[in-house]
């Protein structure tokens, strides 16, 4: 809000039009990105997270798929860049890391000349003697240790967590302002997955890079973002500062999410608070609001989706997409007095 | 939790349990160069109507100790007693009585159910095999085992492509308490599923382990769902458990260092918390 965001999504739709119909993944997504912040996308299988961080990067391009909106990188719009232009653009100046680092790298070429080979697309005028000393520092930036012998080492011969540290050399290879990291720890052990936690914040802090972190973990946002978009059937359904979602929430699917989350530093509960239900076919959403089956607290202003509106007194970056009332909501996320979803009404689906 | 007459023997006791697995080379001649200790002297029990919770990374062994127990692979020694019977190195017509007894949830709901089968014969066939019913009674039985499980008993003609995966996951729960056995070994069941799932899958387990007195060996490497389900926990590391324990003194006084360690990499989801765990980290 300071100075022009360095990446700006405004009212971002992408379909793909399938034999039953058309498949409205993301649907009117909008958010802003400042170099050095962490912004995380948190939703469900299908919620259109991916889709959204896929789209920033032109990878959905195809003959069934209707993008609309923008995509903004420091006012340029990427949706209209043609192919040649996102391909210098990948890499460059937006990069990704992605989830599974098993099949990220192409297991017949060793992993340093991979990278270089990368580097040198970009920048031809590189020699291969540069690039390669490129490539070592950025292993020991990461954390690869035997940086100088580990280039040679083909992926089958890295560690699941060395794999992704490389990945992330990778992505870090050509200086990219934004990085986007999907799922990146979701395949690793959680003592490797707070290592590569932990790099990305160090990267995010002395490179100033803005980072898009997608994931369904709550624990893993907690531990490094910023802000925070929770997305539910292709829309954003509540957006807000790191300790506005966490201590605020105004959204019954985040009081879910937060509510069914095993904790370790807390007694246990006698049961888990659960959501009812599954996420809605996107071919046959309900009218009004998508989670208006799953909600407890549903009545009958829910049948028309309310927008995405800041709805909590002095707090307009927090924004959200249900009719209740913040005095209503304060009451009715609480259960057993930890922030949750009730039991389902009778009727509901269980 | 154990309120069995003969509370004395445990259902299922492993003692000294060792897999390892052989490292050959050679083209004409397989020489054995070396072991993977997949498994190396794990010893624990499980009570009847207990949950005993395993913990472990990716390679600690813990599928192997499922496998083994089930007699999927053959254990290289140790010993295994079900309801005080030997186990360890039964062949698979001995094994069959015992599969009614013991029985298995899958961590991956697409792959764990054949696609071109129906849902009624997915959950009917152990019934079936087992001679425990058939025909009309059969279907009777599945379909009141499907909506014991959350699902419909309309769904016993539809195909697994028809569900989404918390409902696959539930499929495999009715398959594998059909035959009303007294263990189930749970391996990662929830870890494929989205987080709103997982919730509904813990609590169903739960509910059915009330209802039916099941033990449960709970795998998963998800130390939060796992010490919510168990009464104790098993930590396993390079192949041996380091530490056992009730649940509750295992999460929060842990005693050995690689639990500690495990347990410290779990991402708080509080943000404050988060914070002040880093704040005494940072230089």
């Amino acid at each position: 809000m300071s100075s022009a965001p360095l990446l700006s999504v405004a009212g971002l739709r992408v379909g793909f039009a399938t034999e039953d119909g058309i498949i409205q993944a993301v649907d009117g997504v909008s958010f802003d990105l400042q170099p050095g912040e962490v912004l995380a996308i948190v939703g469900e299988s299908g919620s259109g997270k991916s889709v959204t961080a896929q789209t920033m990067l032109g990878l959905t391009r195809a003959n069934n798929a209707r993008i609309e909106g923008s995509v903004a990188l420091a006012g340029e719009d990427l949706t209209a860049a043609s192919d040649e232009e996102m391909r210098r653009l990948r890499g460059e100046r937006i990069a990704m890391v992605f989830q599974d680092p098993m099949t990220s790298f192409n297991p017949v070429y060793r992993i340093g000349s991979q990278i270089v080979e990368a580097i040198r697309a970009h920048r031809p005028d590189t020699s291969k003697g540069q690039a390669e000393e490129r490539v070592v520092e950025l292993f020991e930036a990461v954390g690869i240790p035997n940086a100088e012998q580990r280039v040679d080492d083909y992926p089958h011969e890295f560690s699941g967590g060395m794999r992704q540290r490389a990945m992330i050399a990778m992505a870090l290879a050509l200086e990219p302002e934004v990085l986007i990291a999907d799922e990146p720890t979701t395949a690793l052990d959680v003592t490797i997955q707070a290592q590569i936690l932990d790099l990305l914040g160090d990267l995010n802090r002395e490179r100033n890079l803005a980072t898009i972190l997608i994931t369904h973990d709550l624990g893993v946002v907690a531990e490094v973002a910023d802000r925070v978009l929770v997305m539910y059937a292709g829309k954003v359904v509540e957006e807000g500062t790191l300790d506005e979602i966490f201590y605020d929430p105004q959204h019954p699917y985040t009081w879910g999410l937060l509510g069914s989350l095993t904790r370790i530093d807390r007694p246990r509960p006698h049961r888990l608070p659960q959501i009812a239900g599954s996420p809605p076919s996107l071919l046959d959403l309900p009218e009004g609001c998508p989670f208006r089956p799953r909600c407890p607290h549903e009545f009958s202003k829910c049948s028309q989706y309310p927008g995405l509106e800041a709805r909590v007194p002095d707090s307009p970056s927090h924004r959200d997409r249900c009719w209740l009332g913040p005095e209503e909501k304060r009451e009715k996320r609480l259960v057993e007095g930890q922030i949750g979803l009730e039991a389902p009404r009778q009727g509901q689906q269980a | 939790m154990s309120d069995a007459p003969d509370s004395g023997a445990p259902l299922l006791e492993v003692t000294d349990l060792v897999k390892h697995f052989p490292i050959k080379r050679g083209i004409l001649i397989d020489r054995e160069v070396d072991q993977v200790r997949a498994v190396d002297g794990v010893s624990f029990r499980v009570q009847q109507g207990e949950t005993l919770g395993l913990v472990g990374e990716s390679g600690s062994g813990k599928s192997t100790v499922c496998r083994a127990v089930l007699q999927l692979i053959k254990p290289t020694s140790g010993s295994i007693k079900f309801e005080g019977q030997e186990i360890a190195g039964l062949g698979r017509r001995q094994m069959r009585p015992l599969r009614r007894e013991m029985q298995m949830i899958f961590q991956d709901p697409y792959a764990s159910l054949n696609p071109r089968k129906r849902i009624g014969q997915i959950v009917g066939d152990p019934l079936k095999r087992q001679g425990v019913a058939s025909g009309s009674e059969l279907r009777r039985q599945v379909q009141e085992l499907l909506q014991r499980v959350g699902l419909s008993s309309e769904h016993y003609n539809r195909f697994p492509h028809e569900f989404s995966g918390g409902q696959r996951q539930r499929i495999g729960i009715a398959r594998a308490i059909s035959l009303k056995p007294k263990l189930v070994i749970c391996d990662e069941p929830v870890s494929a599923l989205d987080v709103s799932i997982q919730a509904q899958i813990v609590n169903l387990l739960d509910d059915l382990q009330d209802e039916f007195g099941l033990a449960y060996l709970f795998v998963a490497h998800d130390i939060g769902v796992v010490r919510h389900i168990s009464d104790r926990i098993a930590v396993m590391n390079e192949g041996k458990i380091v530490e056992q324990g009730t649940a509750d003194q295992v999460c929060e006084s842990p005693q050995d260092e690689y639990t500690k360690k495990l347990l410290a990499a779990v991402p708080i989801p509080d943000p404050r918390e988060s914070r002040e765990r880093h704040s005494g980290s940072v230089q």
